[in-house]
Order: structure tokens, then sequence, then C-alpha cells
């Protein structure tokens, strides 16, 4: 049989959406993951990089840390993070070195973008809402948060995506998730499920970033919505 | 760490090493090439830039191991396997660059080039492009430190590099061809970023400040 027909028979396999090996589980946990992972590092990342961005301060670490986190091999991270703490007998072994690798790959895009959206800000804007008499807390609120909106979401994106990428990368690692398909294929030189398991994580990194994309669109300021930066995002791939 | 497994297996890590730099070298070359000319045709015509970029930014967001997943059942875990998914990465990258590294050439400097008679070939070669060099350049290091990293995953097809010592740590629960193969790739991401700043100064010195 040809491999999309073997794909195709894979997919209408009851066996293949049944229990803990099925596809819905490992898409569950795949998506929880990436998402809890992703909220902790924005509960993280964000207030720190917004922070130093208002203050202007921390200039050279806030940038070079999505420098630094690029250098740094997201399989490396997962693999010494598992070292580190994966053999303490916790229970769901895999899953929390996993989710602390996640997190850390996680943190430096966001921070990056918070301080270089805030920074971005002009500062003939800022001085104008000094001398309407906005205080520090307002004018964070009112006016450089606003206007950095587009980079934190981008910063965002970034991070979701990767995190999505890299949790595919955790099957290697021991743990689940949807990257268990394609290792397991890998394993088994089974195509079909290679193919299968790359189609479901690859659609899962399209419709992560396509919500978030829509997120951002109703989110950010109609006036601001031209003329984006597109440089200054710190890009990373997983 | 085990020092002695280290010492034992100098000319393996060092073999990795070569081989993790051949297939960065191959992959940021081949998407320095597709990407210049896309980047054109996205400024040349600038209704193709948004599917140019969109399609570009589509494939980076295309978890790598699913790429490469993808790819095996038509190139194999072959060497063809790990460039094509490699440079598929450098190009959103590299093609945003190179639009936004032209795009910052001051229309004065064009109009005086033009006025001076360089034809459009040569404005853009002596003229444009020399002054577009550090963005695009910016664009070449952040491409050239991802691959470092992505090459790691090419591991997992076999493709040698830094990555398959990281697995052999990962398989055998070794801690210490992991330690070496991840402290190694980094090494390597900041040699090859210094590098390139190294260069791009020394190619443009006007774009010192």
């Amino acid at each position: 049989m040809s491999l999309p027909g073997e794909v195709v028979e894979w997919f209408s396999t009851a066996e293949h959406w049944r229990g803990d090996f099925g596809v819905p589980h490992r898409l569950a946990e795949h998506a929880l993951m990436s998402l809890a992972a992703t909220v902790t590092a924005m509960v993280m990342g964000l207030p720190l990089g917004v922070w130093l961005g208002h203050r202007g301060r921390g200039g050279a670490v806030a940038i070079n840390l999505t420098n630094v986190g690029r250098a740094v091999p997201s399989l490396a991270i997962l693999a010494l993070v598992q070292q580190a703490i994966g053999l303490s007998g916790w229970p769901g072994f895999g899953a929390r070195p996993a989710f602390v690798a996640l997190v850390a790959l996680a943190v430096p895009p966001l921070v990056t973008n918070a301080y270089v959206g805030l920074r971005g800000v002009d500062r003939d804007v800022v001085e104008a809402a000094q001398g309407m008499g906005m205080t520090g807390p307002e004018l964070l609120r009112r006016v450089e948060l606003p206007i950095a909106l587009p980079l934190i979401m981008a910063g965002i994106r970034t991070s979701a995506v990767q995190v999505v990428a890299t949790a595919t990368l955790a099957a290697v690692t021991a743990w689940g998730g949807l990257g268990r398909f394609i290792v397991d294929g890998f394993g088994q030189q089974d195509n079909a499920q290679i193919v299968a398991g790359a189609l479901l994580v690859g659609l899962l990194a399209l419709v992560t970033e396509s919500i978030l994309a829509r997120v951002q669109r109703i989110m950010v300021s109609q006036g601001l919505r031209a003329g984006q930066p597109r440089v200054e995002e710190a890009l990373t791939v997983g | 760490m085990r020092w002695d497994w280290v010492r034992d297996h100098g000319d393996d890590i060092f073999a990795a090493t070569r081989q993790h730099v051949e297939l960065t070298l191959l992959a940021v070359a081949i998407g320095l090439l597709v990407a210049f000319p896309l980047g054109l045709a996205a400024r040349r015509w600038r209704r193709t830039e948004g599917p140019i970029l969109g399609l570009a930014g589509a494939l980076f967001t295309i978890p790598s191991l699913a790429l490469f997943a993808l790819l095996v059942p038509f190139t194999g875990l072959s060497r063809t396997t790990a460039e094509i998914g490699l440079v598929g990465y450098t190009l959103l990258i590299l093609v945003r660059n190179v639009v936004a590294g032209l795009d910052g050439v001051p229309d004065e400097v064009r109009e005086a080039a033009h006025g001076m008679g360089y034809r459009p070939l040569d404005q853009l070669l002596r003229v444009e492009l020399p002054l577009a060099l550090p963005v695009i350049v910016a664009g070449i290091r952040i491409a050239t430190v991802t691959t470092i990293g992505l090459v790691t995953v090419t591991g997992l097809i076999g493709q040698g590099g830094l990555g398959a010592l990281i697995i052999e740590g990962i398989n055998r629960d070794f801690r210490t061809p992991l330690v070496v193969g991840s402290v190694c790739s980094v090494a390597l991401a900041v040699a090859a970023d210094v590098a390139l700043a190294g260069a791009a100064r020394l190619c443009a010195p006007w774009s010192r400040r």
C-alpha cells in the first residue's frame, strides 16, 4: 500500500484512538503540558521583562537572554534537566523534568520581547503622558503596555510554538505527548505512525500559532496595527 | 563527569563536532542561496512578500522533529532529510533580514546612485547590498546559531553530530556524553556568533558606530 493510504488507515484504526496510548490522550497530554509550561513561563517572564523595560534597566541581560537561550539546544536542556531531577522518584516519570525544561526554554523570548517592546515606546509619547500628569503605574498601564503589546504578543507566540515543538522532543527523554508516535515510529520503522505523529504535531503547532495570532489581532489597538516591527522579534525554533 | 571517557573518546568528540559544523555550514549556505533571490523577489514584487514570508513562517512553525519525520519516508534517514529541514528553518530568518536590510537603504542614496548612472544590478551589488550587509549578517548570525541547535535534533535521524552524543547519553543514562555534547554545541554556537560578528565588522567597517 502507498504511504498516504497507510496513514489514512492508521488514522482510521479504532485502536489508535483508545486508551492511554491513543491520539486523544496523547493530544491532551501534549496540549495541557504546553499550556501549563507557557502560562508558567508568562507568569515568570512577562513581569520581569515589563519591569526591566519600564525602568530601562538590565537591557544587556534582557536582550541577550534570548541569544543565550537560542544557543542552548532544546534537546540538551531536556536531557540535562531529566538527568538532574528526573531520577528522584517523583510520580509521573518524565513529566516533571519535561515541564521544567519547557518553562526554561519559554522564558527568554518573553523577557526579551517585553523589554524591547517597552523600550521601543517613543520617548515623546512617554513625556507627553507624563506631562498630562500620568504617574508611573498609570503610564505603564495606559500607554506603555498597549503600545508594547504587539511585541509582547509576538514573544508569547514564539514561546508557545517553541514549547509545542520541544514537547515533541520530550518523547525522546521518556515523556508522552504526540512525539511518542514519531519516536516509537522510528523505533518500529513504522512510516505510517511516524507521518501520522508528525501531522498531528505540525497541526497542533499551526493551530496554536493561528489562535494566538487571532488573539493578538483582537487585543492590539487599531492604531498600532500598521508598522509592526519585524526584525526585533526574538525568533526561536524548537 | 567521567573525564577518562572524555579522554578516551577525543577522536569521536572531534568527529562529531566536525559533522556538526559541516551540517550547519551546508544548511546556512544553501539557505542563503535560496533566501537571497526570495528576498529580492519579495521586494521587487511587493505582492509576493506576504505569501513568501507567510510560507516561510508556516515552515518555521512546524516542530523540527515533525518536519524531519515527514521527510523520512521520502528521503530516508539521510543527510538530505536533515538538510531540507535545516534549510527550511533558515529561510524565514534570512528572507526577513534580506528584505529589512534592503528596505533600510535610504532613498537619497538610491537616487544618488541612480543619478550617478549605476545600472540596477550594479546599484544592487555595489551600493544597496553593502549598506544592507549589517542587517543581513545579523540574520545570518541568528540563522547559524539556530541551525547549530537544530543539528542536535538531526542526531535522531542518524546524522551524527553532537546530537548523537546527547542521544547516546540519554539512551545509556550516562551523563558524560550528554554534558560533552551539550557544552560543545553551546560553545560552537557562541564561537560562530562571535566569528560572524567579527567578520561583519571587517567586511563592513562603515557600520561601526
